[in-house]
C-alpha cells in the first residue's frame, strides 16, 4: 500500500477529453429519457384522433440510413488514424450524406402528418409526446451533422491529420450516441406505441 | 500548461493600480480559483436578497391577520425565496467550494475545461439575472403578474397558461433551466477533473472526503438535472406551443409534472447536502487533531446515499393517492436513507471522540451542525411514513424539517467552510470574536425560528398562507419564529462585517493556519495562478502530514 507506484494518468485511455464526452453523453440520455417517459406514459390517452397506427408508417429507409452512418463515422477515424486522409474525407461525406439523408426522410414524414392527417405538436396527446420526442432526437442528427460537415471541412482543407484523430474520434461518439437513441426512439414510437 | 501561461497573464494584468483591468480580469478569468470565488460570492449576494425575502414573509406572519403584504405578493415571495435559496444560492455555493478545492486538493493545475467552467458560471448567472429580471419585465401581453407566484415547484396544472397569465412563470423557467445547463457543465467538469487530473500517487483510495462526496454530487447533477430540463422544456411547450403535456384537459397527466419535477427534486436535495457532509468531513478531523473515522465507509455511506437518492423521489407525493404498493416502496426506501446517513454521523462523533477539540469558528458551526442535521434527519423518518405524513404534509412541520436539513445542515456547514476556507482564499484570517457573534446570534435565530415551526406544524397550521386567524393558537409561536428571522439576520450582518474587517487587515494567515493536512494547504494563501511549483509525493490520505512528520508518516499506516 505505502509503496503504490505513483499513476500516470496520462497514459489511461480515460483522458478528460473521453470522459467529459461521457458524462455529457450520459447528462444527455437522462434528458431523452423523460421524454420517453412521457411518450411510454401517454400512449393511447389522446382524446382526439389521430392514433398512431392510423397515421404512422416504420421509417425502413431512415433507420437504415441513419444506423450504417455510424458505420462510416468508424471506418472514417481509423482512416485518418491511418493518416489516409481522403479516405477519410470521403466516409465523413458519406456519413454527413447519410445522416442528411435521415433528416429528409423525417422532413418528408413530418410533412405528411402535418398536411396530410392535420397531426401538430397542438392535435393531442400523441401529437405532443410525437413531435417533442422526435424532434429533439432531430435536432441531436442536426447538431451532430454540423459537427461532422466542420470535420470534414477541415479535413478536406488538410488541417485535419492523424494527431487530430482523438479529437474526431469524440465527435463520432456523439453521433454514435446519437444513433443508440434513435434505436430507443424507434422503439417507443414506431413499435411499441403502434 | 497553456492554460496556466494564459493564467499567468491574467495575473499581470490585475496589477493593483489599473482598476479597470482588474475587472477585466475577473470578467475573462477561467482560473478554476477566480471562479470559485465569483461563483461563492454571487451566491452569498443572492443569498441576502432570498434571506430579506424571508424576512419580509416572517413580519407578514409575525401576528396574526396581518395586513403588511397583498396576499398575490406573499405568493411572489415565497416562490422567489424558494427558487434563489435552492438554485441561485445552494447551487453556486457548491458548485463554487468544488470549483476552488478539486484542483488544489488532488494537485492539478486547472479544472479539465476552464473555458467550460467559466461559460458554467456566466451561465449560472444570467439564468438568476433572468429570474428576477421577472419584477421588472413580466407584465406580458395581459398585464398580469410581476415576479413567478407558483411556487419553487411550479405545480401543474397552476403553472399552465390558463392560470398563470402574463411571462412571470416563463421567466421562473427560463431563468432556472439557463442556469441549470451552467451547474450540468459545472458538473461534466468536476467529474472529468476528479477522474483524469490527478496528481501522481492520487489514488482514488487516498483522495480526501471533500473530493469523494464531490464526486458524487457531480454525478446525481448529471443524473438530476437534465430531467428537470426536459420538463421545463416540456412546460414551456404546453405554454407557448399549445402543447397538452400536463393539461388536463386534453388528456395530459398533473401528476406526471411532479414524478417529473420530485425526481429532480429530490436528488437535488442531496446535491445540495452532500457538500455539507463534504466541508465537515475536512473540518471535523483537523479541528480534532484525529484522522477521519472510518474513511472507506464514508466512502461507501456517500455513495449509497447517492444511490438511494435517485429512488425515493416520490416521497414528496404521498397525499396525491398513489396507491399502497407505491406509497409502501417510497416509505420504505425513504427510511432506509437513514442508515447511510447515520453511519456518517457516528463517524464524525468518533472522529471527536478522545480528540483534542479546538473550538474555533469551523468547528463550532459543525458541531451545530451535527445536532441540527441529527433532528432534521430524525423527522425526515417521521415525515416519511406515509400515514403520518398525510397528516403532516403542506404543514409548517414539513417547512420546519427541510429548513433543518438546509439550514441546520447545509448553511451552517457552508459557514464553516467560509471561516475555514477563507484564508486559503485571500491570504487573511477572519475574525473569531466577530465570528463568535455571528455564530450565536444565527444559532439561536435559527433554534426560535424552525424549532418552534414544528408545533405551528402540528398544530395544523397550513405552509404558504399569507395570514391566518387569530384563535387557532398560532400567534405566540409565529411571533417566536419572526424574532428568530431578525436574530438571523443579524447573524449574517456580522459574517459581512468579518469579511470587511478582514479585508481592512493585512494578510497573515501563511500556507496553513489550521495545520492541516490536504494539499490546498502546501501552498501559498491566495495561492498563485499555477496552483502549485512542486508537489509533494502523495503517499497517503494526509500527504502534509507525512511532510511535516517525516518520523511517523502516515502510509505506514494506512
Amino acid at each position: 500500500m505505502s509503496q503504490a507506484p505513483a499513476l500516470l494518468l496520462e497514459e489511461s485511455p480515460w483522458n478528460r477529453g473521453r470522459v467529459g464526452m461521457a458524462c455529457l453523453i450520459f447528462g444527455e440520455s437522462t434528458f431523452f429519457c423523460v421524454f420517453v417517459v412521457a411518450y411510454l406514459f401517454y400512449i393511447g390517452k389522446s382524446a382526439t384522433g389521430p392514433q398512431p397506427g392510423d397515421v404512422l408508417e416504420f421509417p425502413w429507409l431512415a433507420t437504415a440510413c441513419l444506423l450504417s452512418s455510424s458505420l462510416s463515422a468508424g471506418l472514417a477515424v481509423s482512416a485518418l488514424a491511418r493518416s489516409q486522409a481522403v479516405r477519410a474525407s470521403l466516409m465523413l461525406a458519406i456519413t454527413v450524406g447519410l445522416g442528411s439523408a435521415f433528416i429528409a426522410a423525417t422532413a418528408v414524414e413530418w410533412s405528411g402528418l402535418i398536411y396530410g392527417h392535420g397531426l401538430t405538436l397542438g392535435t393531442n396527446l400523441f401529437g405532443t409526446t410525437f413531435y417533442s420526442l422526435v424532434g429533439f432526437h432531430a435536432a441531436h442528427v442536426i447538431l451532430g451533422l454540423l459537427m461532422l460537415s466542420l470535420v470534414l471541412a477541415l479535413t478536406l482543407a488538410g488541417r485535419v491529420s492523424a494527431e487530430h484523430t482523438e479529437r474526431v474520434e469524440m465527435v463520432t461518439w456523439y453521433w454514435h450516441f446519437v444513433d443508440a437513441v434513435w434505436i430507443v426512439v424507434l422503439t417507443t414510437v414506431y413499435v411499441v406505441g403502434v | 500548461m497553456s492554460a496556466s501561461l494564459r493564467t499567468d497573464g491574467a495575473r499581470e494584468i490585475s496589477s493593483p493600480e489599473r482598476s479597470g483591468s482588474v475587472l477585466h480580469a475577473w470578467v475573462t478569468t477561467v482560473d478554476h480559483k477566480k471562479l470559485g470565488i465569483l461563483y461563492i460570492a454571487a451566491g452569498l449576494l443572492f443569498f441576502v436578497i432570498g434571506g430579506i425575502e424571508a424576512i419580509m414573509m416572517r413580519a407578514q406572519l409575525a401576528q396574526a391577520a396581518n395586513t403588511l403584504l397583498e396576499p398575490q405578493e406573499f405568493n411572489r415571495l415565497f416562490t422567489m425565496h424558494g427558487t434563489t435559496m435552492v438554485f441561485l444560492v445552494g447551487m453556486p455555493i457548491v458548485t463554487g467550494f468544488g470549483n476552488y478545492l478539486i484542483p488544489l486538493m488532488i494537485g492539478a493545475r486547472d479544472m479539465a475545461f476552464p473555458r467550460l467552467n467559466a461559460w458554467g458560471f456566466w451561465m449560472f448567472l444570467f439564468g438568476g439575472l433572468v429570474l428576477y429580471m421577472s419584477y421588472f419585465a413580466s407584465m406580458g401581453l395581459y398585464g398580469a403578474g410581476t415576479a413567478p407566484d407558483v411556487g419553487w415547484f411550479a405545480y401543474s396544472p397552476l403553472a399552465g397558461k390558463a392560470f398563470s397569465r402574463g411571462n412571470a412563470t416563463d421567466y421562473w423557467i427560463l431563468g432556472i433551466l439557463i442556469s441549470g445547463f451552467g451547474s450540468i457543465s459545472g458538473a461534466i467538469n468536476m467529474l472529468t477533473t476528479t477522474l483524469t487530473m490527478r496528481c501522481p500517487g492520487m489514488t482514488m483510495n487516498r483522495l480526501p472526503l471533500f473530493v469523494w462526496m464531490m464526486l458524487v454530487v457531480s454525478f446525481l447533477m448529471l443524473l438530476a438535472l437534465p430531467v428537470l430540463t426536459g420538463a421545463q422544456v416540456m412546460l414551456l411547450f404546453d405554454r407557448f406551443l399549445g402543447a397538452h403535456f400536463f393539461d388536463t384537459q386534453a388528456g395530459g397527466d398533473a401528476v406526471l409534472w411532479q414524478h417529473f419535477f420530485w425526481f429532480f427534486g429530490h436528488p437535488e436535495v442531496y446535491i445540495l447536502m452532500i457538500p455539507g457532509f463534504a466541508y465537515a468531513s475536512e473540518i471535523i478531523p483537523v479541528f480534532s487533531r484525529k484522522v477521519i473515522f472510518g474513511y472507506s465507509f464514508m466512502v461507501a455511506a456517500t455513495l449509497a446515499i447517492g444511490l438511494v437518492a435517485v429512488g425515493v423521489w416520490a416521497h414528496h407525493m404521498f397525499t396525491v393517492g398513489m396507491g399502497q404498493g407505491l406509497n409502501i416502496w417510497f416509505a420504505v426506501i425513504t427510511m432506509l436513507v437513514g442508515v447511510p446517513t447515520g453511519i456518517k454521523l457516528f463517524n464524525w462523533i468518533a472522529t471527536m471522540y478522545g480528540g483534542r477539540i479546538q473550538l474555533r469558528m469551523p468547528m463550532v458551526f459543525c458541531i451545530a451542525f451535527l445536532g441540527q442535521f441529527l433532528i432534521a434527519g430524525l423527522t425526515g423518518i417521521l415525515l416519511s411514513g406515509a400515514p403520518l405524513n398525510w397528516q403532516l404534509s403542506d404543514s409548517y412541520f414539513v417547512v420546519a424539517h427541510f429548513h433543518y436539513v438546509l439550514i441546520g445542515g447545509l448553511v451552517f456547514t457552508v459557514f464553516a467552510a467560509c471561516y475555514y476556507w477563507f484564508p486559503k482564499m485571500t491570504g487573511r484570517m477572519l475574525s473569531e470574536k466577530i465570528g463568535r457573534w455571528h455564530f450565536w446570534l444565527f444559532f439561536i435565530g435559527f433554534h426560535l425560528t424552525f424549532t418552534t415551526m414544528h408545533v405551528q406544524g402540528v398544530l395544523g397550521m397550513p405552509r404558504r398562507i399569507y395570514t391566518y386567524p387569530a384563535e387557532r393558537g398560532w400567534e405566540v409561536w409565529n411571533a417566536i419564529s419572526s424574532t428568530g428571522a431578525i436574530l438571523q439576520g443579524l447573524g449574517v450582518a456580522c459574517f459581512f462585517v468579518a469579511v470587511i474587517v478582514a479585508f481592512r487587515r493585512p494578510a497573515q494567515a501563511g500556507p496553513d493556519p489550521w495545520n492541516a493536512w490536504t494539499l490546498e494547504w502546501s501552498t501559498s494563501s491566495p495561492p498563485p495562478a499555477y496552483n502549485f511549483l512542486s508537489l509533494p509525493e502523495v503517499r497517503s490520505r494526509r500527504p502534509l502530514w507525512d511532510l511535516k512528520h517525516p518520523d511517523d508518516p502516515d502510509w505506514e499506516h494506512e
